[in-house]
């Protein structure tokens, strides 16, 4: 779970970490009201998304009075942010955040991350910050610090100095340094982070060492855990399907592809996929309905995959183990006879009472194209699709103009 | 044996009392798994399935001399009860469990670390369908039916995935000599190399399939072993070619992050150092049957 770069700080700000002055604003007149609560002659107003890359697209504004602080707020609330990351629909703003500006001197980089080779918490730091990490290791990888942390010692005063050295901190600044790289990991462990990142951590004109931004990202594993954290989720940031597929115990990615697949099974899925490409389509969707494969979440997955536009085909791929494709199949029937779909359904079972599944699809009645094999499966759902488009001149017109 | 277990293997069960562990207690047993006992607190004394429940791992190992068990507890307390696994002097443990927080297996495997080598636990999972040696038993929750015995070793990190190419070789006449499923977390017991080091020991498997994922470095620790150790064919299927970066595809360690954890560069790695790449997930028990081929 993402959260805000506001409540990462304020996090942080609980474990030394120093951070700069900031209020958090709903509104513009809220954000001038914030500047003159925070003082000083220049300000910084930031969206509040949960993605990086925000200053190259108009998510961050220095300002040099409140009336600036008004407008650059005016401009950013509802609006939608597309960076790098966000994909092309970009991300709400909802919130700003308004911070006094600082004096930078120097921009760091500083991040934790649980490493999976030694399966340790490991620190990287680059004294080149304020950019992103992989620039940096693209244009100086030799400037990146690594270091593992021994889970039973905890991150030592020895190791969090020979970082702040490395990054050419000043001798006056180490104490602080330290102070800082410890505060994060300290945080990061006690609360089940999986990353935390700022850049930059900047030296000031005034030789403090401050936390300019920051991002956590938690493990939804533990935040049983973490009700306090938990709270913090903001769905709005959320792509909208994703997260009602996990709120009702199924994983879902949203992909461009026009084969919408169901699938049991996190590897099986991606396998799915795959051969989707083989066979010349897209895949809409990742989509693991869980080893079990009850009908309920048979019938939810049909609506989730349905909710997309774009699906022409829809492949239900089900390796049935310890559950049995007859009772699988007649999910799959329930399902489509409370709610019918428009695009063709393509059903491969496979496994445990395989025969008496297929027997079910086929004495149903329903349109159902039945496959043997993966191979098949894929070849039928692309052929489906690609059928869907000729027979539909109407669908093949709309279908040229979304593209 | 073939590797980890046979039908002599005792078992215990973490868990036991609950729905899903009874369940499979049950199938495992009717397979020809040696289950010997449960562990569950507070409910030692009681009998589950014919088999008696102890309070404490070590208890029931005192009791019943099991080497062997399955944790199948739920998520806030499985790390716990995998550790106390290791501590009570269990060889083999497989964990089903998905959900485990991160930062408790980076805890289980710094506590396994205090046993020397030769004696420590070996733990495959967590979130893995588990262990079967087909034909003699099984640690898992896998349908037994689709493997049959042979000399083909599979270990892999999906579990119906893993299903798929099992009956692919079984379509082929292609037996299995012990299948290994290593889960799909971030940190997990075992990873393929280790897995591969039983594998190329064994006298009874004479080639291995190996089926990974995006995300991680352990397909490519494991090319290195391919390269240095392996004398056998290796097969390798690598899911998600087509999976976007930075995000997760439900198994929480399926997410590419870094150089060389794409499908893609995966595969690469693999192909060089020798091992025969299935070029689609359809062909997951042809290229294993080409491999043998060439290999007689």
């Amino acid at each position: 779970m993402d959260i805000h770069e506001y409540q990462a700080k304020s996090i942080l700000a609980n474990f030394g970490v120093a951070i700069p002055r900031g209020g958090l604003a709903y509104s513009p007149e809220q954000a001038a009201y914030r500047a003159r609560e925070i003082g000083g002659s220049k300000w910084v107003v930031k969206a509040q998304v949960h993605t990086g890359g925000r200053g190259k697209v108009g998510g961050v504004k220095v300002c040099e009075d409140e009336e600036q602080v008004f407008e650059a707020a005016n401009q950013m609330f509802g609006k939608r942010l597309v960076t790098e990351q966000t994909g092309p629909d970009g991300k709400f703003i909802y919130r700003v955040y308004v911070e006094g500006a600082v004096n930078i001197e120097r921009e760091i980089y500083l991040a934790f991350v649980l490493d999976r080779k030694t399966e340790r918490i490991m620190v990287v730091a680059s004294a080149s910050g304020g950019m992103e990490i992989e620039e940096i290791s693209e244009s100086h990888p030799e400037s990146i610090v690594r270091s593992i942390v021994e889970p039973a010692a905890g991150i030592l005063d020895f190791q969090a100095r020979e970082i702040a050295f490395k990054l050419g901190i000043a001798s006056a600044q180490i104490p602080e340094t330290v102070e800082t790289i410890k505060g994060c990991y300290n945080a990061f462990r006690e609360l089940d982070a999986t990353m935390v990142e700022i850049n930059p951590l900047v030296v000031t004109g005034e030789g403090a060492i401050i936390a300019l931004d920051a991002k956590m990202t938690f493990d939804d594993n533990a935040l049983f855990r973490h009700p306090d954290i938990s709270e913090l989720r903001d769905k709005s940031q959320e792509d909208l399907r994703e997260s009602q597929a996990a709120d009702r115990g199924l994983s879902y990615v949203a992909l461009d592809g026009q084969i919408g697949c169901i699938v049991n099974g996190a590897g099986l899925a991606m396998a799915t996929m795959d051969i989707i490409e083989v066979a010349g389509g897209q895949p809409a969707n990742f989509l693991d309905i869980g080893g079990g494969a009850s009908p309920e979440r048979v019938a939810k997955a049909f609506n989730l995959v349905m909710a997309d536009k774009n699906v022409k085909a829809i492949l239900v791929n089900i390796f049935a183990g310890i559950n049995r494709c007859d009772w699988v199949a007649e999910g799959i029937v329930q399902a489509l006879e409370n709610n019918p779909v428009d695009v063709p359904v393509i059903v491969r079972l496979a496994g445990t009472k395989v025969e008496e599944g297929r027997k079910i699809l086929a004495s149903s009645g329903l349109p159902i194209i039945r496959a043997g094999t993966l191979a098949e499966a894929a070849e039928r759902s692309v052929e489906a699709w690609k059928n869907s488009t000729k027979s539909n001149p109407q669908a093949q017109t709309l279908q040229e103009l979304a593209s | 044996m073939s590797i980890l277990l046979d039908r002599d293997t005792k078992v215990l069960v973490h868990g036991i009392s609950g729905k899903i562990a009874r369940f499979h207690s049950k199938e495992m047993s009717e397979y020809g798994t040696n289950i010997v006992g449960g562990v569950v607190p507070g409910k030692g004394g009681e009998i589950v399935n014919g088999v008696p429940v102890f309070d404490t791992v070590k208890e029931a190992v005192e009791q019943t001399g099991a080497s062997a068990s399955i944790v199948f507890v739920p998520p806030p307390f499985a790390a716990d009860s995998i550790m106390e696994a290791a501590d009570a002097g269990i060889k083999f443990c497989v964990s089903v469990t998905d959900g485990i927080p991160a930062q408790d297996m980076m805890s289980v495997k710094r506590y396994m670390r205090r046993y020397p080598k030769a004696e420590r636990m070996r733990l495959t999972g967590p979130n893995c369908a588990g262990t079967i040696t087909p034909g003699e038993a099984l640690l898992g929750i896998m349908p037994g039916h689709i493997y049959i015995p042979g000399s083909v070793g599979i270990v892999g990190r999906s579990g119906t995935l893993g299903y798929e190419a099992a009956s692919q070789m079984k379509a082929l006449g292609i037996g299995v000599s012990t299948s290994v499923g290593i889960g799909g977390d971030p940190i997990n017991g075992s990873s393929f190399k280790d897995i591969l080091e039983l594998f190329e020991a064994d006298p009874k498997t004479n080639a291995v399939v190996l089926i990974g994922e995006i995300g991680g470095p352990q397909e490519s620790e494991a090319a290195d072993f391919i390269r240095d150790h392996m004398t056998k064919p290796v097969i390798a299927y690598v899911a998600g070619l087509s999976a976007p970066k930075g995000r997760t595809m439900g198994h929480a360690g399926a997410i590419i992050t870094a150089f060389g954890e794409s499908a893609d560069e995966k595969v690469g790695i693999l192909r060089e150092v020798g091992a025969a790449i299935a070029p689609d997930p359809s062909l997951i028990g042809a290229t294993v049957a080409q491999s043998l081929a060439k290999a007689s």
